[in-house]
This record gives C-alpha cells, structure tokens and sequence, in this order.
C-alpha cells in the first residue's frame, strides 16, 4: 500500500466527520445556537478524566458489537442481528451468573461463557437457515431481534425474574464474585485524577483481547484468510476448496459469539443484572462503528472511542440549553457519509489505476514505434 | 408470424381465465378459513374472532403494516432493498403529528408522506447515485431518522404546548369516517342475529362497511391502484425491468436510474404515509418508538406476500388480525391455537393426499402440538402475539423458499454502463 493509498483511504472517514460536522452546525444554526460554542464546550468537558473513564466505558459495547459484524463483513455476510444476540445472551447470562456463586475467576469466565454460547445459539439459527433454506441472513437475523425482544420480555416477567414482589424487573443481581473490578487506578498510575463518580470498567481488557483475537483470526489463520478469500471472491475461494456452507456457519457462530458479550460491560461493571431498562442499541451503532472502522481492528478502536465521546459530550449540551440530540444526528449522518465518501474514494483510485495502466499501454506501443 | 400471434393470443386467454380462476380460489380459500374460524369460534364459547369490531380494529392495525409493504414493493420492485422503511416511518408519524398539530389531520398526512419521501430520497441518493451497500445505507437511515425525529421533537415542542422530547401536542381534530349507507345497517343486523357462519360473514362485511376513516379508504385503495402502476402501465413495466435486469433495461433506453430513483422516493412516502396513518387515525398524537419495528413488519409482509401487491395486502391482514385480537381480547388469542392446528391437520391430510409424505407428517406433528397448546394451556402471552409476525416469516422463509421469488436485481449494486 503506497502511502498516496493510506491517504486517500484516511481522507473518507475525515471527509465523513467534517460533513457530519457541518450538518451539525447547520441544525444548530437553524435553531439559534452557536454551533462553534457547541462543540468547543463539548471538547472541554471531554478531556477531564471522569469523562474519558465514561467514554472508554461507552465505546467497550460498541467496539466488541462492530468486532462482532466486522466477522461477518470479512466475508460479505451481513450479521443484523446483533442487537437481538447480545441482548438475549445477557438475559441468560445474567441469570445464569445470578443464581450461583463460586470463585471470582470461575464465576466471570462462567457468565461469559453462557452469553458467547447463547449469542452464538441465536446467530446460528440464521446461519442454519441460510445454509439449509438459502434465507437470506438480513431478512432471519432482522426477524429473530424481534423474536428475542418477546422472548425476553416473555422469559424475564415469567421466569427469570428475581423477586415477584420487587418493583424492578429483573434478574437476581450478581454476587460479587462475578464482579470485575474497575481500572481507575490506570489514571493515578500515569498521574491523572482519579475519575469521579465513575468506573473505568475492567471489561476493558476483554475487550482490547477480543480486538486482538480478531486481529489474529482475521490476518494470521489459515482461516482469515479463507474467510477473506470468500468474501473478495467466492468462486474463487470455492475452486480452491473453502466449504462455502461451513464458512457461513462458522462465521455467524464466531459473529454471535463475539455478540453475546456486548452487554456483559455493562453487566459486570455497572448493572449486575439483566434489568428491563438494559441498555438497547448497541447492535445497531456497532453496525456503524464497523463502517467506520472499516471492519479493521484499530479502525474500530478509534470509530467506538468517537462515537463514545460523542455520547459523552453530549450531556454538557443539555446543561448550556442547545439540544444534546443533535449528536445522534451526527452519529447517522457520519455513517452514511463515510460510505459514500469510502465510495467516492474507491472510484477516485479505480479512475487513477485505469489511467496509469492506460498510460503505461500507451508508453509501451510508442515504445515499440519506436523500436519498428 | 401468424404462429406467433396466435401463439400469443391462446397465452393471453389462458392467463385471462387463470386469473379468473385465481379469483375464485382465493375467495373460496377466504369463505373456507372464515367457515374455519365460526367453527372454532363456537367450539371456543368466544364470538370475537369474527366480530365486526375485530375486523374493524384489524383494518386498522394492518393499514401501516400494508403502507410499509406497499413502500417496500415499489422499492424492491425496482431493485433497491430498503431496510430503512422503519426509520422513513419514523419520519412520517413525526411530520404527521407536527402538520397534523399546527394545520390539522390531512395537512398532517401530506407532511407524513413528505417526511417520509425525504427519507426516501436519501436512500435513492445513497443506494443509486453513490452505488453504496443497499443495507448498509437502510440501517444508517434508520438510525438517522430516529436521532433527527429526537432533534426535532426538542427545539419544536414546549412544555406549554403540551409536548416534549418523546411526544407531540396532540393533533387537530381527526379524519371523518362514514358508513356505507344500507349495507352497514344491513350486516350489523345479520351480525347480531348470531347465525352460524352467515352472521360470521356478516360481521366481516359490517367491519369493513362501518365507521371507516376516508384516510382507510384511501390506504386500501392504493393496493389496486399499486398493482395497475406497476403490472399495467409501461412506467411499471421499466420500473419492475430494472428491478429484474437493469443492464438489459439499460440497453433498451430505459433510464435505470431515475426509474430507482421513482421507486425508492415513493417507498419512503407511502411509509410515511403509514407513519402519519398511525398518528391521525390511531393515536392522534406523536410518541417516541411509537411505529415499534412495524417498517419491518413491513418489511415481512412484502416477503410474506411474494413481492406482489395483494400478497403484501394478505401478509399485512394476517399480522394485523391477531394484533387486534390480542388488542380485543386475549383469552380470543387462545382460540386462534385451535384454528392453526385444524388448518394444519388438513393440510397434512391434502399432503398425504398428494403422496407428499414428509410434508405431511411434519404438518400432522405440528398439527398435534398447537392441539396440545390449546388444551394445556388458557391464555397465550401476550409476547408470543408480539412475536408472531416475524416467526411465521420465518417459518414461510424456512419452509417456502423455492415457491418465493424476489426481483432478480434486488440489492445488487447497479452502475450505469457496467454490463458485462
């Protein structure tokens, strides 16, 4: 990759945030805010550590969500489901987790283990159904988020619920053995203040594992390459004897898999238990952050931490009366900005290629011209 | 040459009568489940499953799904799959509520679909101009439009005026209804005579002919007028050509992209037009959330009914009728359990019929099973209801997917002078 390439790829999501930033500015100024105001308090209240140990906590979701569709992207599979996978895989996990105690290393790795298994369950009937049926995964996985929202309304008011005469629907909190301990000493370690309020949350580095795992698969297996192999071109990949069926199968279990976490954050961290008001949304704005990211580990990274932060600064807004909602906005114009933008950039180095190539032909026949 | 017209000619008299007899069958399949619902329905001890309230209030509830369908149909029709009818909907019960506040009901519907259109448009914008992943531009819209209806909804509404950020002031006035005259007091009075079967019918007649807002005329009209566009004029002809084989159009001079173009623009109006039916006829008021996933239901009845018009407007009943039986009265849902094992028996009885011996043991399992649901049980949670539409998808998917066919082109990215 020349370094012109790494430029013009760099240029689509710095395009993307510039356009989001000005329809941005443009909603604001359409209501009489000051949108330069706007987003330089934003960025002010951002950088205090209570805020950087918030918006590393909101981007931990988002970042294992997009690791989770980037699975499925290597290969041109669209894993919609996401948000339905994490959410019935933290009911279970959650009541599962809650209902015993045993040692603190055994009891987490237990609860992660169910949400991975259930997660990976319910993208597995899409992929069942696609090898099987040929349903196509976009329409199953949309079908089976609306069947894990009954579900789990249906499990949690019947089954799963802690305590019939408790105002809260939800399941049992989680002993504290299955409790991750917080990582604000990170900032005292390298001189910060301590975040106040707030927990640097220890799923963190679960997180960060995962990033690396999928840096791993993706780039250094026999079968990353496979599944890339499949996605770029899969008759090729066919010809040369990937089981087209069994990749399916294999990537929607390891995508569901990968969902099955996204809750658990918020699970050891902040709620310790499946409750009804579970964070929603994830799956979706994962679904963004992959886009973002460009379904690399380290694009990913960054595309969680933006959307983190903008989640974030946001809540300063409210406090100088200019509506916080306009960064929703710019969440959804950012995602669809950058795909057209890595679009426009795509056709721009397709235009350059054909032309070099169409100059070195040319060069070539007056060469040989010149030779007869 | 005169062997082909003739050839032709026999083509078209045989699809004439094919299409009679389709007709005919479907209307006997229709008398047929409703003969299958009385029954049940006197077996039961319940009389809501044919009420003309329950048809009503079904009409209702399957208005929008229809909408959305309707909007998916052009859409996909002319090959862009649109996953972002959710959040065009979104758009329309939005400027539906604030038209519908600020002017009245029918301004309100204008700016539904409006709303809904613009969505629309960047959709087209991004799918057919830009050639960006049809699902990937669907999901981001969906995710603009609610963020962009939250903006909108703080800097419009006050506390004085009665809204706020998750909901509207509630609307002007509403949309008149009308009854037929004669056939609604006519069927009324055969329905509450309690006869069995005839009062069934009745019913259904009485639920449609009575107390029916203008705006559920006009939905139910666009059906037809859908099916005319698309399968009766030379707009509809281009238009479903790029949907099938866009490059093939192209060299025939037709203009693949503005026909997308119209496609797609008019799947986000009628969504939002759906949106704005929500608000005028249902709700008279704007909430957050408040189109709950009925895009892709949408979505699931334009699937559900084989990418045709009347298909969606089948798909749509169905799911709108057990909402508004679970709606009307839950312990009716329960019947309904009844309903779909006697459906499945005979169907496993015409598979065996027909030598299709999996098939109908598979139906005669799944027969036993809703009989044992029916009898074990005395209610059917209301989540199940709620999961209904998209498992039977599902199940239709699973089970019928040879007999599905989806517009050849559908979601493949098109550039204009790429054949190959």
């Amino acid at each position: 990759m020349s370094v012109r390439k790494m430029l013009l790829s760099l240029l689509a999501p710095a395009s993307a945030i510039v356009f989001a930033l000005i329809v941005a500015s443009i909603a604001l100024m359409a209501v009489g805010r000051n949108p330069l105001d706007a987003f330089s308090s934003m960025w002010s209240f951002a950088t205090t550590s209570t805020s950087v140990a918030s918006m590393v906590n909101r981007a931990i979701p988002l970042y294992i969500s997009a690791v989770a569709v980037a699975v499925g992207f290597q290969m041109g599979l669209f894993n919609i489901g996401v948000e339905g996978q994490y959410l019935i895989a933290a009911l279970f996990a959650g009541w599962v987790g809650g209902n015993i105690a045993m040692w603190a290393p055994l009891h987490v790795t237990l609860i992660i283990l169910v949400a991975v298994l259930v997660g990976a369950i319910w993208s597995g009937i899409a992929g069942y159904l696609k090898i099987t049926r040929g349903v196509h995964e976009v329409i199953s996985t949309i079908m089976l988020n609306f069947i894990a929202y009954s579900m789990i309304a249906y499990l949690l008011l019947n089954h799963f619920r802690d305590d019939p005469n408790k105002l809260n629907l939800q399941t049992p909190v989680l002993p504290e053995s299955g409790w991750l301990p917080d990582l604000n000493f990170l900032f005292t370690m390298f001189g910060f203040d301590e975040p106040r309020g707030i927990a640097l949350q220890g799923f963190l580095v679960i997180a960060i594992g995962v990033g690396v795992l999928y840096y791993m698969l993706v780039k250094r297996t026999r079968f990353g390459f496979e599944l890339r192999a499949s996605g770029m071109n899969p008759g090729a990949a066919r010809m040369s004897g990937v089981a087209p069926k069994r990749m399916v199968l294999t990537t929607m279990l390891i995508s569901g898999g990968v969902a099955g976490m996204v809750g658990l954050s918020t699970m050891f961290g902040n709620l310790h238990a499946y409750t009804q008001d579970f964070p929603r949304g994830y799956g979706f704005n994962g679904i963004a952050v992959a886009l973002l990211g460009r379904n690399s580990a380290v694009g990913m990274a960054l595309g969680a931490l933006l959307f983190g932060f903008m989640d974030r600064s946001a809540l300063i807004l409210d406090l100088e009366d200019t509506p916080k909602e306009v960064v929703q906005i710019m969440q959804g114009v950012v995602v669809l900005a950058v795909v057209v933008a890595y679009e426009v950039v795509n056709r721009m180095i397709e235009r350059r290629e054909i032309k070099a190539a169409a100059e070195a032909t040319r060069t070539a026949d007056e060469r040989e011209e010149v030779a007869a | 040459m005169t062997n082909r017209l003739s050839d032709t000619s026999t083509e078209m008299q045989s699809k004439r009568s094919l299409l009679d007899s389709k007709a005919i069958r479907y209307t006997v399949f229709a008398l047929a489940g409703l003969f299958l619902l009385s029954t049940v329905q006197a077996i039961a001890g319940t009389s809501e499953l044919t009420s003309s309230g329950t048809w009503a209030a079904a009409i209702r509830l399957a208005v929008p799904i229809m909408l959305a369908g309707l909007g998916g149909l052009f859409s996909e029709r002319s090959g862009v799959v649109n996953i972002g009818l959710e959040g065009m909907m979104i758009a329309g019960t939005w400027f539906g509520a604030w038209a519908g506040w600020s002017w009245g009901p029918w301004t309100g519907v204008l700016f539904g679909v409006i709303g809904g259109a613009i969505f629309g448009l960047i959709h087209a914008l991004a799918t057919v101009t830009f050639a960006v992943d049809h699902i990937v531009s669907g999901v981001a819209i969906n995710i603009l439009a609610a963020g962009a209806m939250r903006f909108l909804s703080v800097v419009t509404y006050t506390v004085e005026s009665g809204g706020g950020a998750t909901q509207s002031p509630r609307i002007k006035d509403s949309i008149a209804t009308f009854d037929v005259p004669l056939l609604s007091d006519a069927f009324n009075w055969i329905e509450d005579r309690a006869w069995f079967f005839i009062s069934d019918v009745a019913g259904l007649l009485a639920g449609i002919t009575t107390k029916m807002s203008w705006l559920t005329l006009v939905a139910l009209l666009i059906v037809p007028l859908t099916w005319w566009a698309l399968w009766r004029t030379a707009w509809g002809l281009r238009l479903r050509s790029c949907g099938e084989n866009p490059y093939a159009a192209e060299s025939l001079g037709v203009p693949v992209l503005r026909m997308k173009y119209y496609g797609v623009v008019l799947s986000g109006a009628l969504a939002g037009l759906g949106g704005a039916y929500l608000v005028v006829v249902q709700a008279g008021i704007y909430r957050e959330g408040m189109t709950a996933g009925r895009g892709f239901i949408g979505l699931a009845s334009l699937i559900f009914g084989n990418w045709y018009p009347f298909g969606v407007a089948a798909g749509s009943s169905v799911f709108g009728y057990a909402d508004a039986l679970s709606l009307r009265q839950g312990t009716a849902v329960h019947a309904l359990l009844l309903v779909a094992a006697i459906a499945l028996a005979i169907l496993a009885v015409l598979a065996f019929t027909r030598k299709k011996t999996t098939a109908g043991i598979v139906q005669g399992i799944a027969a036993a099973l809703f009989l044992g649901w029916y009898l074990v049980t005395d209610s059917v949670a209301t989540q199940v209801i709620a999961a209904l539409p998209y498992l039977v998808t599902l199940l239709v998917l699973a089970m019928a997917t040879q007999r599905l066919r989806m517009p050849a082109a559908d979601g493949l990215r098109y550039r204009k002078g790429e054949a190959v």
